[in-house]
């Protein structure tokens, strides 16, 4: 699905954390919006997931108006910061509640709600985790049972707030192969949140360069490095 | 070297022994003297005349009605104070708004006004003096002197317990669970049921319940606004000291020991409860 942002605008209160912003997002990309803390980046996301409403402007999603979509219309997979695991349920009924929530036409069975749990926990290799609590897992594993709880709605697009952002170093450099295998098994459009200029440039097609909610620079890494079009841009990619 | 005892083995916080023996004495004494010893002077005096006598006492029509009385006022007080704690904690938790901090500060106010002004203060709104009062006496609804005015008082005066509960667990959980519970497609009213609620459950258990013992407890906003009519609207902490001030020590300690026995089957439901979820409770602590 292609994402079209024309003029968006939020503020809140007298602060202005989007400065009318426009972007197109193709179809099947993998994004990263990168910026300093401040930057209006994960704003962004989450104006895209239904989470904010945007203060003017809008966005299209295949075209049609989605600006005042509701979150739970959007079928956007959100990855959260610190994940937001459900604390009280197990893995299982966390990658579950989305097919669960459904209204009862569209509910999936029991059974094959099993098994599409079990595919995904498949899919994010933790195959036996099923009946533990978020509370007994470590921070790699939990992103990704995050990941396949987001996948479990089959969404149109998969959102993520600073996805690497809780993690130590090693478990880091695994879970961005593992990000960039899902995106390109599922083709999903994918657009994450990170301060990290090394993750942005290693793993996404086209980064958003953002700055005092801004958009400075779009462009695929490459071009980004070669030819930055601002001194914030040349400066916050040479760190 | 070997026979030199090692300080290192012992960690740094811990006191002698003497100093350790002492605080926990002390502790155990005043819980003793404060906490033990009147429950067990009540128990004592209720059966000074044997069992029989105290049963006896708490089948009187008088002592009946406080009773029933007492549960009624608990019964419609404690799910209504509940239901308005959880929205006034979301609301507080959730969202920021003009006037924010008032509000909290008046969440507290009952903590800090004297029961016996609140249940003035309803006899001034509602009492046959004022033009509120005159015109539902007028219309045949009374509200001073009559349940009405007891349920009101006793609302006011529990106020707080859940709210105050619920407002602190609330502000540390933050939103996103409820907004991820969203993403996936359920109504707001999904969300809160599947995925909030579960969360302050203990938080809400532990106001109710203090908001219960309070409510069956509540003397002094009671006393002004029930008007004390026998039989009618003596709860039974107003009964208790009306049997008291008859010399009737058997009838008022056995209504009391009743009441402080209902307090106790309450913290011993909740001790039960924590006893029998201690795994999910250890599993769903802040990870």
């Amino acid at each position: 699905m292609n994402i079209d942002i024309e003029d968006l605008t939020k503020t809140f209160g007298a602060q202005t954390a989007l400065h009318p912003v426009s972007l197109t997002i193709p179809s099947g990309a993998l994004v990263a919006l990168l910026g300093p803390s401040g930057s209006g980046k994960t704003t962004l996301l989450r104006i895209l997931g239904g989470l904010e409403i945007p203060s003017a402007g809008r966005v299209r999603f295949d075209g049609q108006d989605a600006t005042g979509l509701r979150v739970q219309d959007r079928r956007a997979g959100f990855v959260f910061q610190h994940y937001a695991l459900f604390r009280h349920m197990t893995v299982f009924e966390n990658i579950a509640y989305g097919l669960r929530a459904r209204p009862r036409r569209s509910r999936p069975t029991r059974a094959e709600i099993d098994r599409r749990v079990h595919r995904l926990l498949d899919l994010i290799q933790l195959p036996d985790i099923g009946p533990r609590y978020p509370s007994q897992l470590s921070g790699g594993q939990r992103q990704r049972v995050a990941l396949a709880r987001a996948l479990a709605i089959d969404p149109r697009m998969l959102l993520l707030d600073e996805p690497f952002g809780a993690l130590d170093a090693k478990v880091r450099k695994e879970l961005r192969q593992g990000l960039r295998e899902i995106h390109d098994s599922t083709g999903l459009t994918t657009v994450f949140v990170t301060h990290d200029q090394d993750e942005a440039m290693e793993l996404a097609d086209v980064v958003v360069v953002m700055s005092m909610g801004r958009i400075e620079q779009v462009g695929p890494p490459a071009e980004l490095r070669s030819r930055p079009t601002s001194r914030f841009v040349e400066t916050f990619l040479a760190r | 070297m070997s026979d030199v005892v090692h300080p290192a083995h012992t960690p740094v916080t811990t006191e002698p022994r003497t100093v350790r023996l002492l605080v926990i004495l002390l502790v155990l004494s005043l819980v003793a003297v404060l906490l033990l010893a009147p429950l067990a002077a009540v128990f004592t005096e209720a059966l000074a005349d044997g069992l029989p006598a105290a049963l006896q006492a708490l089948t009187q029509p008088d002592a009946r009605s406080a009773i029933v009385l007492t549960l009624l006022v608990a019964a419609i007080t404690v799910p209504l104070n509940a239901a308005v704690g959880i929205a006034a904690a979301w609301a507080i938790a959730r969202f920021d708004f003009r006037g924010k901090a008032f509000v909290v500060t008046l969440i507290d106010l009952p903590f800090s006004v004297s029961p016996v002004v609140a249940g003035l203060a309803l006899v001034l709104l509602f009492g046959s003096n004022s033009t509120v009062g005159g015109w539902l006496i007028a219309h045949d609804m009374r509200i001073v002197f009559a349940l009405p005015g007891i349920i009101l008082a006793t609302l006011f005066v529990t106020f707080p317990f859940v709210a105050r509960e619920l407002i602190p667990v609330m502000l540390e959980q933050g939103r996103a669970e409820e907004e991820a519970a969203l993403t996936l497609g359920a109504s707001g009213w999904r969300a809160f049921r599947t995925v909030t609620l579960p969360n302050i459950r203990w938080a809400l258990l532990y106001g109710v319940l203090l908001c219960n013992a309070r409510a069956m407890g509540e003397f002094g906003a009671v006393a002004v606004v029930s008007g004390k009519i026998r039989g009618e609207t003596t709860t039974m902490p107003i009964m208790v000291e009306m049997l008291y001030n008859e010399y009737l020590a058997t009838a008022a300690f056995s209504l009391a020991a009743a009441l402080a026995l209902l307090a106790l089957v309450t913290l011993a439901l909740k001790s039960l409860l924590e006893w029998r979820h201690a795994d999910v409770l250890a599993a769903t602590r802040r990870h």
